[in-house]
């Protein structure tokens, strides 16, 4: 089943178009990671999934339910908010500086909305907010207030917030980008946990062989288009000159 | 006049002073929050009375605005004034000048505010009202705490304005019992209870940026 759809999405910030034409798809289970120079619209991309951007063209589909389409003159329309609230609740996005709470600890960070926005049952909301922070290694930190954490710790916070929704689709936006090399590494372990377990995901990144190895599918952005998507195993040995370029920038060619 | 009869007319002189400043309080500080709002709102004619409005109030004398709410109704439209409309205008007064100072305290406290914070609430599913309450205002009155504490502590001294309406709070009773006595004494002892008053006003103040200080 498809969890996913955007299809020719149109994006332009002041007359320079971002996004031209871009369709993609996620199923169920699937990790697919999105790389790209800086500036290609990776980030524009996931804001116009997550509704934190409104496209001005092209279609939007969370489980077969329409969150935007196109009028006849082929601009985007987006759904009535009672209906794009209940669209959010199949996602939910991990940016690259967190943006946690600072004035919540992170037991509240993370039970917060659930308690607040699904109004679910106070123990039950408790007791998987903290077997989330067992599985990010922050069992005794449920006290201490985001200030008080290292960058990994509170990506892993952040990480632990968007589960706590029960999301069908994770987003994820240069979630190591803020981390030291050592800190990456604790994050892009919680991931590829997350994968094991088949957690659907959207990951932009620029580590390259984490990207090659934890996702099932790769897409190749630059300068608003879709340049190739395919599995990692193609990517790497893809024909292609920009995809070429841009990959032995980081070396790793295989 | 004996000095303890000094101190107990203008001791209380002083609880109608801490009526107006609490009331004030009590009244521009959400008073001041919904100006903030009308200030940043999309629509330009709601956005620009409100900045008309403010620059009035902060470019004016608060003694002249007092004047003009107290005799206002009078010259205007006739009508009879004075017994408990005195209090009522200075209330009137000092709450929507107070408002229009604090509106532009908070509008920079929220302006301050990182996007990620509201992006973070909207991706988790919080309706703008909660986003706010929950979320922004918590902050940002952490982050405005500091020039509130000044605001208020120049509402201590400005309570003595009220004199221009002859209401009979500390400053006025003071000028009254000077005038009578030929003394500068009961200036003086005006001048330790206000001293007082803003000490307190710190201490309290200090207390709340103390709590608030859990975190950064
Ligand atoms: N809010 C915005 N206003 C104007 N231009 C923007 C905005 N957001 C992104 N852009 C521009 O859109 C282009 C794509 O940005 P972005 O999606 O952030 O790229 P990436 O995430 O791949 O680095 C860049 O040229 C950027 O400057
Ligand atoms: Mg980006």
């Amino acid at each position: 089943m498809k969890l996913l759809e955007m299809n020719h999405v149109r994006k332009a910030f002041d007359g320079t178009e971002v996004l031209k034409d871009i369709s993609l798809s996620v199923s169920e289970g699937e990790v697919v990671s999105i790389i790209g120079p800086s500036g290609s619209g990776k980030s524009t991309l996931l804001r116009c999934a997550t509704l934190l951007e409104t496209m001005d063209g092209g279609e939007l589909v969370y489980m077969g339910e329409r969150a935007a389409w196109n009028d006849a003159s082929g601009n985007t329309v987006y759904e009535k908010p009672a209906k794009l609230k209940h669209i959010r609740s199949y996602y939910s996005l991990v940016f690259q500086n967190f943006n946690l709470f600072p004035h919540y600890s992170v037991l509240k960070n993370i039970t917060d909305a659930p308690l607040i926005v699904q109004k679910r049952e106070k123990e039950e909301v408790y007791q998987e907010a903290r077997t989330l922070l067992a599985k990010m290694g922050l069992e005794n930190r449920e006290n201490a207030y985001p200030c008080e954490l290292s960058g990994g710790q509170q990506q892993r916070v952040s990480i632990a917030r968007a589960l706590a929704m029960n999301p069908k689709i994770l987003f994820f936006d240069e979630p190591t980008s803020a981390l030291d090399p050592e800190l990456t590494l604790e994050i892009l372990k919680v991931i590829r946990d997350l994968a094991k377990e088949k957690m659907t995901m959207v990951i932009v990144t620029h580590e390259m062989n984490f990207a090659r190895e934890v996702s099932n599918r790769m897409i190749f952005m630059d300068k608003g288009v879709i340049v190739e998507e395919t599995t990692p195993e193609e990517m790497f040995r893809s024909t292609n000159e920009r995809t070429r370029e841009f990959l032995g920038r980081y070396h790793d060619l295989g | 006049m004996s000095f303890e009869m000094m101190l107990v007319q203008l001791a209380q002189g002083m609880v109608k002073s801490l009526g107006i400043f609490m009331w004030t309080l009590v009244i521009s500080l959400p008073l001041g929050l919904l100006v903030a709002f009308g200030r940043m709102s999309k629509n330009p004619v709601l956005r620009t009375i409100i900045k008309l409005y403010i620059s009035i109030m902060r470019g004016t004398p608060l003694m002249l605005q007092l004047l003009v709410v107290f005799y206002g109704p009078y010259y205007l439209f006739g009508l009879q004034i004075g017994g408990s409309y005195r209090f009522i205008a200075i209330l009137i007064g000092f709450g929507i000048n107070y408002a229009a100072y604090f509106a532009e305290i908070y509008r920079s406290g929220i302006e301050s505010m990182p996007l990620g914070q509201y992006e973070a609430a909207r991706i988790l599913g919080y309706s703008r009202g909660q986003t706010f309450f929950r979320i922004i205002l918590p902050q940002v009155i952490k982050r405005i705490l500091p020039s509130v504490t000044n605001e208020v502590i120049t509402l201590v001294k400005d309570t003595s304005l009220a004199f221009a309406l002859v209401y009979m709070e500390m400053f006025t009773i003071a000028k009254q019992i000077a005038a009578a006595n030929t003394t500068m004494m009961p200036f003086v002892i005006a001048g330790v209870f206000y001293y007082i008053f803003n000490l307190l006003v710190a201490v309290i103040m200090e207390w709340f940026e103390k709590k608030l200080s859990y975190y950064r």
